[in-house]
């Protein structure tokens, strides 16, 4: 979804304590980035963050260690 | 493996709602009455696709014993916006739109207008005086044929999100998104195996036996008070309070008992419409729907085209993977297919993966979550090409599963690695089953396997727990019970407790009783509103080591409890005796539990299926199924047993019976239980259970959600079993008669 973005590149890196400080460096990077990912100040609704295998329920404020994985996926609010 | 030794969590307890359910006190939707109380009926679209150019509602308010009716015109006309529910974004007028429509009918059965009357029949026959000009248009019934060019558009205003983002193309497909792992075509270049397989599955409907209820009541007060059967109570208080355009504060849902729902009683259809009608009525108005209203509108699952593509080494290793999902979302974007795409590979390790998949509207119900929403349409490709690879290398099936299996660490094509999963430990569980090594003797028979895989999800839960003079607690929470889940709540507060698990009594509460709590579905409740009991537990412990504490002049610190005794020195109290005083060390102990839980761990499930097929009438018949899962810890082994046959039956039910049967105009020619065939204790044998314990480290229990992952590999596994018993490998659902008689057929010419 992001490759688009960031040149083909499936895995970038970025700094940040928090995934919006992720993101605010990604888009330093990768211009237009950050209007993929957040909407209104908010990571966009149908998308969540993993951070290190774990879907955060903080979002944009989960913390970010330097050497974490952050992938934003699709949303799974739902099921049976 | 989960081997923390439990008092209460593991054992077989009576259900706390039993009692009321075996003597049919309990109260379902249709149940529910109030004073003064009048019937609702809907009218529905005689046509699946159909531009409304006027309504006359003037004959049926002149009917005697009409009270009101109501039509979109009715509902607030601010201008659209997105909107969400927890759920993604989606237009409020979506929303609006498939509770009365407005300005086009999307499919055969889209509610147009709404009558209040004396009694159901009255409203029934007013609503048949009701004058709507249609201007009918040419529908469009699967995904492919509304992927055409020049297909008829549903939406007009639709434009396809490309990978995310919005374009200008106007088109019948809401989104198109892809995952990409690896170097695909090194993955298939580098096999020695390929095969690529085209797949199609029927839209198929949860089929609860209860169908959808809902009584309003729009109060002097402002306020709108609601009871009915759903999943989520607070979903229904905001949805009913968006499409009035009313604060959430203003509407108060009460669930009642809820007589099943799959996913199927996520969507709100009539609250809103009761809601309306109350207003104008100023009485209480309940809807009811009838079983062609639940099959024609309400959500049934999408039916699917799917291609699939694997690679392996003659090692038995798969090296690459491809799939494309098209998946039908009914009438409005959100057909599940994102979840398929994430599921479709997860059950293995592949370094080479690429997943396309179609979000495409069709001139049918809007589809709704079920069971593992969008996993067994997937598996149902995937688990049949992993067998036909297998049995092209000559490994066995489950060996070829085990080389490939997804363990800690595998990278998901969507993203993550996981944590601590089973997958290879369903896997050996189903390899040393007696069901896998026992002989299956006789012609005409065979024996499939497959596996399959269903996320769980966190979000919001919350519980109180009050203590009650004579040793019992009073426990208070948000989710509605489905399937026993005032039980598994009530039992993990037990165990914090140190008390048995009927001396907790619990209740599901209105949204103005308990906090806000997500809806009972996407297998959380036990996992994540059992935490907040589990909190609201530690919670009352905390309070009740003062209370010891107080009594005996001693500092909390040096209270201890456990196994429900309370002790400090010599000195010790028993749950029941300290609960017997709290009034004289300063009064209710009350504790709290409020969760939004990280830690959520997917579960794996398995299925070994053997069958037999008439060769004359190609009637297939199950002689034989095990269902094997790996649930974390199952806190009520019975009710988890009960989970993994449900899924289990309903999964056979896709794959032998179950689908909406459409003539060529839209209409469903098999909308009741009769001719829509799902299966029945008279129909299958009984079904094993073999249940895994790899412990979620992420719950204080262990827990993995279990109500979803075993409905996934049913179809696939009775694919397979088809194919050994009768030389033909089938790819389409239903695998009915007239489908086996002709891949039979095809395979003689």
């Amino acid at each position: 979804m992001l490759r688009e973005v960031t040149g083909g590149r499936s895995v970038v890196e970025a700094s940040g304590a928090t995934v919006r400080e992720v993101i605010e460096d990604l888009e330093r990077q990768w211009p237009g980035i950050r209007e993929r990912l957040i909407e209104d100040g908010r990571l966009r609704s149908n998308l969540s963050v993993a951070v290190d295998g774990e879907i955060s329920p903080l979002g944009l404020r989960e913390a970010v260690a330097a050497s974490s994985e952050v992938h934003f996926v699709a949303a799974i609010k739902g099921g049976g | 493996m989960s081997d923390r030794q439990f008092t209460v969590v593991g054992t077989r307890p009576v259900r706390h709602d039993g009692a009321d359910k075996v003597t049919g006190r309990a109260i379902y939707g249709a149940d529910f009455q109030a004073a003064g109380m009048l019937h609702g009926y809907i009218l529905r679209s005689p046509h699946a696709h159909a531009r409304i150019l006027r309504i006359d509602t003037s004959k049926a308010v002149a009917l005697p014993g009409v009270k009101a009716v109501a039509t979109a015109a009715d509902f607030p006309q601010g201008p659209d916006r997105l909107v969400d529910l927890g759920d993604g974004e989606v237009p409020l007028s979506y929303i609006r739109g498939n509770v009365l429509a407005s300005g086009k009918a999307l499919y055969r059965g889209h509610a147009v207008a709404a009558v209040a009357a004396v009694s159901r029949h009255v409203a029934e026959e007013a609503a048949a005086l009701i004058e709507v000009e249609y201007e009918p248009l040419p529908c469009v019934l699967t995904a492919l044929e509304a992927m055409q060019e020049g297909a008829p558009l549903l939406h007009e205003d639709l434009k396809t999100r490309e990978m995310g983002k919005p374009t200008d193309r106007a088109s019948n497909v809401a989104d198109h998104l892809k995952f990409a792992m690896g170097d695909i075509e090194a993955g298939f270049a580098a096999a020695d195996v390929v095969v690529e397989r085209e797949f199609h599955t029927a839209t198929v409907h949860q089929g609860y036996i209860e169908p959808h209820a809902a009584t309003a009541l729009w109060n002097n007060d402002g306020r709108v008070l609601v009871w009915c059967s759903t999943q989520g109570a607070f979903v229904v208080r905001d949805v009913t309070a968006l499409v009035l355009d009313v604060p959430v504060s203003r509407v108060r849902v009460t669930p009642t008992e809820i007589g099943g729902g799959f996913g199927g009683k996520i969507p709100v259809y009539l609250e809103p419409v009761a809601a309306i009608l109350s207003r104008k009525t100023g009485r209480p108005v309940k809807i009811v729907m009838s079983r062609k209203d639940v099959f024609e509108g309400t959500g049934p699952t999408p039916g699917s085209y799917m291609r699939v593509k694997l690679g392996a080494r003659r090692d038995g290793h798969i090296s690459a993977a491809e799939a494309y999902l098209a998946y039908e979302a009914g009438a409005n974007p959100g057909s599940m297919v994102v979840p398929g795409a994430m599921c479709i590979f997860a059950a293995y390790h592949i370094a080479n993966v690429a997943i396309d998949c179609y979000d495409v509207v069709v001139n049918k119900p809007s589809t709704a979550a079920y069971r593992a929403p969008g996993a067994t349409n997937a598996a149902f490709a995937a688990e049949t090409v992993v067998d036909e690879i297998a049995e092209k290398l000559g490994i066995d099936p489950v060996e070829f599963r085990l080389r490939n299996a997804a363990k800690e660490g595998t990278r998901r094509a969507d993203g993550p690695k996981y944590r601590r999963i089973g997958c290879i430990e369903v896997l050996e569980a189903i390899q040393r089953h007696p069901h896998y090594s026992a002989p299956l003797e006789g012609p005409n028979r065979g024996r499939g396997v497959a596996v399959g895989f269903w996320f769980n999800i966190g979000m919001p839960s919350s519980c109180s727990l009050s203590v009650n003079a004579d040793g019992t607690v009073n426990l208070v929470e948000g989710s509605t019970d489905i399937g026993g889940t005032r039980t598994s709540i009530a039992m993990q507060a037990a165990e914090v407790l140190g008390i048995p698990a009927r001396d907790v009594n619990p209740t599901v509460a209105d949204t103005d009783s308990v906090g806000y709590t997500f809806l009972t579905g996407g297998s959380r409740t036990t996992f994540a509103t059992g935490w907040a009991a589990y909190e609201a537990a530690q919670d009352v412990m905390r309070q009740l080591k003062e209370r010891a504490a107080k009594l005996w002049e001693v500092d909390a610190a040096a209270v201890t409890a456990e196994g429900g005794v309370f002790r400090s020195g010599d000195k010790s109290l028993s749950f029941r005796e300290l609960a017997a005083r709290i009034g004289e060390t300063g009064g209710p102990v009350v504790g709290r539990g409020a969760v939004n839980p990280r830690g959520v761990g997917g579960s794996f499930s398995g299925a070994i299926a053997d069958v037999e097929v008439d060769p004359e009438t190609g009637k297939v018949t199950v002689l034989r199924f095990t269902a094997v899962q790996d649930v974390g810890k199952a806190i009520h082994p019975s009710y988890v047993e009960g989970q993994m046959q449900g899924g289990s039956v309903q999964g056979i039910g896709w794959a032998l019976n179950e689908e909406y049967y459409m003539g060529p105009d839209g209409t469903m020619l098999n909308s009741s239980f009769l001719d829509y065939r799902m299966p029945t204790a008279l129909d299958l044998p009984m079904i094993d259970t073999a249940i895994v314990e790899v412990a979620n480290p992420g719950h204080p229990f262990g827990v993995r959600g279990v109500g979803e992952a075993n409905i996934v590999p049913p179809p696939a596994a009775i694919a397979n079993a088809i194919y050994r018993a009768a030389g033909v490998r089938m790819r389409r659902l239903p695998m009915n008669p007239p489908a086996i008689m002709e891949a039979i057929w095809k395979q003689r010419d």
